[in-house]
């Protein structure tokens, strides 16, 4: 790693960073402020759900949903939070190398005397310390707004642990693709498209999974590799599912290191 | 000892030439001048030097060693100013330098300072601020900073006003006494010319001639202006003769061949006046180019 390449790498994403941590922190307020006033009603809204189609509440993740409890609901609330999170960690994965080639700063950093190894290594941790900072930042949050809201009741701190910890994953899946993408590729004219559709992408897999009924995409997205719903009832991990998006993390790391030392570089035109 | 050595270099962007089984060599201490038109390949030529691109084959050395096998260590020598200077754009110039100089095994914090202010460039701007030409400053002292020992210049002079341009031939210069041997592509003849004592002729992705600069200009083509009261410009149109011209009373043309056999032709006349000239290398380039 080069130290300099990280110091520079991090200061830049750090505002980026900043507004992300924050907008999820607010997010998850909004969510869970509302809980209070809902729970006092779960009967009712319970029973009204179950007029709902089927296929509604299969699309937002709400099918296996219990509004009386703190962690059912919270879960539900995380589900908006994970979308955030892949687009975020996306959009780094994205915008790693490519926005070197895209701003035309790439002749100026790979004429340094500076292996290429080096330089995604430094750029990688770069953006795993932003992501670090995110993933504190929802914690924290998390916390706070659970303590706020939930009255009364109890709730279970290991399964709601096991469920913040899987964020760190599910954010390194998406960088990594992110980023394994952007080297097979020409050139990334604009992130913003890349990053959307993967992480809707996958979302929507998600949700066409659950109303088909069919298990084969739970295989390829990682919104069901951390289902929030199955983490929290069983406070534990489909670990089958959870290793999946391990081994596509390992691969495209690995085929990232491959593809960036044989890149050419485009030249600036 | 050669600095640069170049063997069969070809790359190919899938089917399009880059370069084709180009090779020469750049002896240690030398201008190297590197000359032809855009999209001839001068800048796919460098960008391999520097390992930004890789050879589709072929081989490049430099300092005795593979570019491409070690070129990180290579690099703390090279020091490269590109063609067109883009540098992160929310950094002030100071801070880019400095990002620069960290990767350099010296310190090169004096020098950094020794340069920009004879580039006259004000460190406390944003790089998003900066004209064209002065983003050019900053690439000139970013690829100076650490004192390379081998210089590679892509069409530095764009974007540079005239007083500019003399500083940095003067920079250029001084590199080269210190014991730099700089690589100098560029599409301007008169630079090229002015700087440096050998050159490389590159057309199409091939290189065409490779001469000493006095050998390319004295071997080549006079330049032959008589003038008399009445001439006939038919008289001049002998084997070695081409580009004949009347205006004015006089006649231009290029010669090359016997001096003597011209020099007989041109006494039968009655002149008022004769020159005969080194062509500019403009003029030889075009020869090259027709």
């Amino acid at each position: 790693m080069n130290k300099n390449i990280y110091k520079l790498e991090f200061n830049m994403n750090l505002q980026s960073v900043i507004t992300w941590s924050a907008a999820l922190a607010v997010l998850l307020f909004i969510f869970v402020s509302l809980f209070s006033s809902i729970a006092t009603d779960a009967e009712l809204l319970n029973e009204m759900m179950s007029e709902f189609p089927e296929e509604l509440l299969l699309a937002f993740g709400m099918d296996n949903m219990d509004f009386s409890s703190i962690l059912g609901f919270f879960s539900f609330s995380f589900l908006f939070a994970q979308v955030c999170l892949a687009i975020q960690a996306a959009y780094y994965g994205f915008s790693l190398v490519s926005i070197e080639e895209r701003e035309l700063t790439a002749d100026f950093l790979l004429a340094k005397p500076v292996g290429r190894t080096q330089i995604l290594t430094s750029k990688i941790l770069a953006a795993l310390s932003g992501l670090l900072i995110t993933n504190v930042v929802v914690w924290i949050s998390s916390f706070v707004v659970i303590q706020l809201f939930k009255g009364d009741r109890t709730y279970d701190t290991g399964a709601l642990i096991l469920l913040l910890l899987s964020i760190f994953v599910f954010q390194l899946f998406f960088l990594s693709v992110g980023l394994v993408i952007s080297l097979l590729v020409k050139r990334v004219r604009n992130v913003t498209p890349y990053a959307m559709a993967l992480a809707f992408g996958m979302y929507v897999l998600s949700v066409f999974g659950d109303m088909l009924g069919e298990s084969i995409f739970e295989n390829i997205t990682p919104f069901k590799h951390f289902d929030p719903g199955y983490i929290i009832e069983h406070a534990s991990y489909n670990l089958p599912l959870v290793s999946i998006s391990l081994v596509v993390i390992v691969l495209s790391l690995v085929g990232s290191y491959l593809l960036y030392n044989r890149r050419n570089i485009p030249a600036p035109v | 000892m050669s600095v640069i050595e170049v063997n069969e270099l070809t790359k190919y962007y899938g089917k399009a030439r880059g370069i084709e089984d180009v090779s020469f060599e750049v002896e240690e201490g030398e201008i190297f001048g590197f000359i032809g038109p855009n999209g001839a390949g001068k800048s796919t030529t460098i960008r391999l030097f520097l390992s930004l691109i890789y050879p589709s084959s072929g081989s490049a050395t430099i300092f005795g060693k593979d570019a491409i096998e070690y070129g990180p260590e290579l690099r703390q020598d090279i020091g490269y100013l590109p063609s067109e200077v883009f540098y992160y754009e929310r950094m002030k110039v100071i801070d880019l330098l400095k990002y620069s100089a960290s990767f350099y095994e010296k310190d090169c914090t004096p020098r950094l300072y020794e340069l920009a202010e004879i580039m006259e460039l004000d460190l406390k701007r944003r790089i998003d601020d900066l004209s064209y030409g002065n983003k050019k400053k900053v690439g000139i002292v970013q690829g100076l900073l650490h004192q390379p020992r081998l210089l590679l210049l892509d069409e530095p002079t764009s974007g540079l006003d005239p007083l500019m341009q003399r500083k940095f031939f003067q920079l250029i210069r001084d590199e080269n006494e210190r014991g730099a041997t700089i690589f100098f592509s560029s599409h301007i003849l008169g630079e090229v010319q002015r700087m440096c004592s050998r050159v490389a002729i590159i057309k199409e992705g091939s290189v065409i001639e490779i001469q000493d600069i006095n050998t390319l200009q004295s071997e080549n083509y006079k330049k032959i202006r008589v003038a008399a009261e009445k001439i006939d410009a038919g008289q001049f149109e002998l084997d070695g003769v081409s580009n004949i011209q009347t205006s004015n009373g006089a006649v231009r043309f290029f010669f090359k061949g016997d001096i003597n056999q011209i020099l007989r032709k041109i006494s039968e006349n009655e002149l008022t006046d004769v020159t005969i000239e080194e062509p500019t290398l403009e003029e030889i380039f075009m020869h090259y180019y027709e």
